[in-house]
């Protein structure tokens, strides 16, 4: 299968290691990776604080370099969301052909991996204690339901404790965060929290948006709790032998 | 006179000071966190919500789209049934027909059944200017009122307010609109209810005009239709002389039977309970009293106008949005400065009022977009499409719009984006900890992430992906990497002509 990793510019810039962790672990399974290096941005950032011009450009670039490949796979979440829910090519509307029909189908690396590649044991050793924060686009957005759950407790060694009040928000929000930092910060605290709670070493997400502000967090008050992205504990082949 | 409580700071501002006021904080959590369960098992126990909830869609949008054609058979069968009907394009126009009202029945006083309409237009306020005394009788409407505070949530305008504050609210205060509280009152809820429903007695029995809104209004018959649960609204509306409603266009059903759909769909959204305590329906005018109608637009034919926006106007005012949005439970109602406040309000102030205020303007941007409220609407308002489709028409502050740009200038080219994160991640070691101006906003309260020695893209440039190939060699391929299809295909064979394993598995 040949598979075209949207890399999203966040992770291009600050997450190069979930971006590699998404190669390793697509080429264990068996998928023909490539990168179109013509790639930029879902256009998401612009597209939520209201510049829906370029946001939309960004949109058309997208649907512009995917075009041919069998499927897409998107290690974030909220991007995954985006093009789904507001590319005007990525989601064919009834009765239109044409570009809509060219596009291939884009995924969330979770929703590819359990829905497209139809397994859930992906061969990863990662003998640490996590806990999974599911993130509003993933849960509300794509509806990725229990996927990265079931990804995570077939990983070799790892204990997984669930997250209080998992399904509320974090206050990451993009632009919000900075538009509004008091209340960005006050649900970030009761996150943290909840994380803290836990117990975990590792709080996963399939998000590193979401996990650069509650790790943000978590770093500022010093509680030693590392955030990772769900393709690297995925990835991950730790004292496997 | 307004939608929003005047001249006050755009919502950061107000939420921050709200985050600080520890007391704000835990009654906001209790309260929401108490109703927010109750809503989910009531829902949860009902199958088919789903279906009821398009249902509930269908029939509002429906409404909406014909609701000129309604409106006329409302007024006819509320004229036939002995009503009055008036119609107001604002809320002067519906201020000034109410006060000529109650100015004309002689009297001075009106008590009140808890209604947004007349909160929207600030009709207590204006009715206070032509000498006319309002009592609120819905007991959190008599707290806002008898603090001289302002209204915080839709359903329960007190919800800021603890046990304890409201004894000593009545304690104070309730002396002087009437019946003082009884000596000795205790902050245990039946003994606050008991003192209310004591003060609120004198002013039914006293009464000659009543003002009330609607939940729904039913076309075919003329009727209108009030939920409470306090039964100061069935006083209200049967005991007085004269009642007087102001109601906004869109609360219109057409009829009897899609009003079924209603009346279960919101008592399990609003209060979370099965059925709604005090259902009153009435048509047109009963013996020996005058009704009437006032119909209120107030922006809302300008609402309609908008494909995206017009969805607001399906809202049936339950809160249940409020009472599962993470900002609102932080933020506190009276930080979005509007009768209307949490993610309804976000997209109901700045739509029916426009966005030239700052306050107004900030109203698009107090969600995280984190779509809980779009799942609990009962009628399915994507509340998230509407913030964002407002952010594309609000005033953008100068900074972030040269920001902004120079973002879509640089992710508009793989070039220019791949040169902007070398030289980003060159200057690594002289990214502050704490970062200078606007984004400061991180840094105040959040690390940042340690930054790597090389992007993505630089990493699959310089190792061909991770697959060994020599840099420059990886760097042509790279390039020609392929838009179409076949391309794609003939980039594979190139590859397996040269014995590499490239992306294949094991």
């Amino acid at each position: 299968m040949r598979v075209a990793l949207f890399i999203t510019c966040l992770n291009d810039l600050l997450f190069p290691g979930t971006g590699r962790a998404t190669v390793t672990l697509l080429r264990r399974l068996g998928c023909d990776v490539a990168f179109p290096r013509a790639q930029t941005c879902c256009g998401q950032m612009h597209l939520n604080t209201g510049y829906r011009r370029q946001g939309e450009r960004l949109a058309r670039r997208f649907a512009g370099v995917f075009t041919g490949y069998d499927a897409v796979v998107v290690p974030s979440g909220s991007c995954a969301a985006t093009i789904r829910a507001r590319h005007p090519l990525a989601a064919p509307a009834e009765g239109s052909g044409g570009a809509a029909e060219a596009m291939p189908g884009v995924y969330e690396l979770s929703e590819f991996l359990v829905d497209v590649l139809g397994v859930t044991d992906v061969g990863a050793f990662f003998p640490h204690r996590v806990t999974y924060h599911p993130t509003c686009h993933s849960l509300r957005g794509l509806r990725l339901g229990d996927r990265p759950i079931h990804l995570l407790e077939r990983v070799g060694g790892l204990e997984l404790v669930p997250l209080p009040g998992a399904e509320e928000c974090c206050g990451f929000g993009g632009t919000f965060a900075l538009k509004n930092p008091a209340i960005s910060t006050a649900m970030c605290a009761d996150k943290v929290r909840n994380v803290a709670a836990t117990g975990a070493e590792v709080l996963c997400a399939a998000d590193n948006s979401c996990l650069t502000h509650i790790g943000g967090v978590l770093g500022r008050l010093r509680t030693g709790v590392r955030t990772l992205h769900l393709a690297e504990i995925l990835a991950a082949t730790e004292g496997a032998g | 006179m307004t939608a929003t409580f005047l001249g006050m700071p755009a919502f950061p501002a107000n939420a921050a000071r709200a985050v600080h006021d520890a007391q704000l904080r835990a009654n906001l959590r209790k309260a929401t966190r108490t109703i927010r369960d109750r809503r989910a098992a009531a829902v949860a126990e009902l199958p088919g919500w789903e279906r009821l909830r398009a249902a509930g869609r269908q029939i509002k949008d429906h409404t909406l789209r014909n609701l000129d054609r309604y409106l006329l058979r409302m007024e006819e069968a509320v004229v036939r049934a002995g009503g009055h009907v008036h119609w107001a394009a604002d809320a002067a126009e519906a201020n000034r027909i109410v006060a000529g009202l109650v100015e004309a029945t002689g009297e001075n006083s009106a008590v009140k059944v808890k209604s947004m309409a007349t909160q929207e237009i600030g009709l207590n306020e204006a009715l206070a200017a032509r000498g006319i005394t309002v009592h609120e009788t819905d007991l959190a409407e008599l707290i806002v009122q008898l603090g001289g505070d302002l209204p915080s949530h839709i359903l329960v305008p007190a919800i800021h307010r603890n046990r304890s504050e409201i004894r000593e609210i009545f304690r104070t205060r309730m002396g002087a609109r009437g019946r003082p509280a009884p000596e000795g009152l205790t902050d245990e809820p039946a003994a606050l209810a008991e003192a209310a429903r004591l003060h609120l007695r004198e002013r039914f029995l006293a009464a000659k005009v009543a003002i009330s809104g609607a939940n729904f209004m039913i076309a075919e018959t003329g009727t209108l239709v009030v939920l409470e649960s306090e039964g100061n609204g069935r006083m209200c509306l049967t005991l007085p002389r004269t009642l007087i409603s102001v109601v906004g266009i869109e609360k219109l059903l057409p009829t009897w039977r899609d009003l079924a759909v209603f009346l279960q769909l919101l008592p399990r959204s609003s209060t979370g309970e099965r059925m709604n305590p005090y259902t009153s329906t009435w048509t047109g005018a009963a013996e020996g009293q005058e009704f009437h109608l006032v119909l209120l637009d107030n922006g809302r034919t300008a609402v309609l106008a908008d494909e995206v926006g017009r969805q607001a106007l399906r809202c049936i005012r339950c809160s249940a949005c409020l009472n599962v949005c993470p900002v609102y439970e932080r933020a506190g109602g009276h930080a979005y400065g509007s009768v209307y406040p949490g993610p309804i309000g976000a997209i109901l102030t700045p739509q029916l009022h426009g966005m030239a205020s700052e306050l107004e303007a900030s109203l698009p941007y107090a969600s995280t977009l984190c779509g809980a409220c779009f799942d609990v609407c009962p009628v399915a308002i994507d509340i998230p499409e509407v913030l964002v489709h407002l952010r594309g028409m609000a005033p953008h502050p100068r900074a972030e719009r040269l920001a902004m740009r120079a973002a879509g200038w640089v992710l508009d080219r793989p070039e220019r984006l791949g040169r902007a994160e070398r030289l980003g991640l060159r200057l690594r070691r002289f990214v502050p900890r704490r970062l200078p101006g606007p984004l400061s906003a991180w840094t105040d309260t959040r690390d940042l992430p340690e930054l790597p020695a090389e992007s993505f893209r630089d990493w699959w440039e310089r190792t061909g992906g991770g697959s060994g190939r020599p840099p420059e060699r990886a760097r042509r391929v790279g390039r020609r990497l392929p838009v179409r299809r076949s391309r794609a295909h003939a980039g594979d064979r190139e590859r397996q002509e040269r014995g590499e394993r490239g992306g294949g598995g094991r």
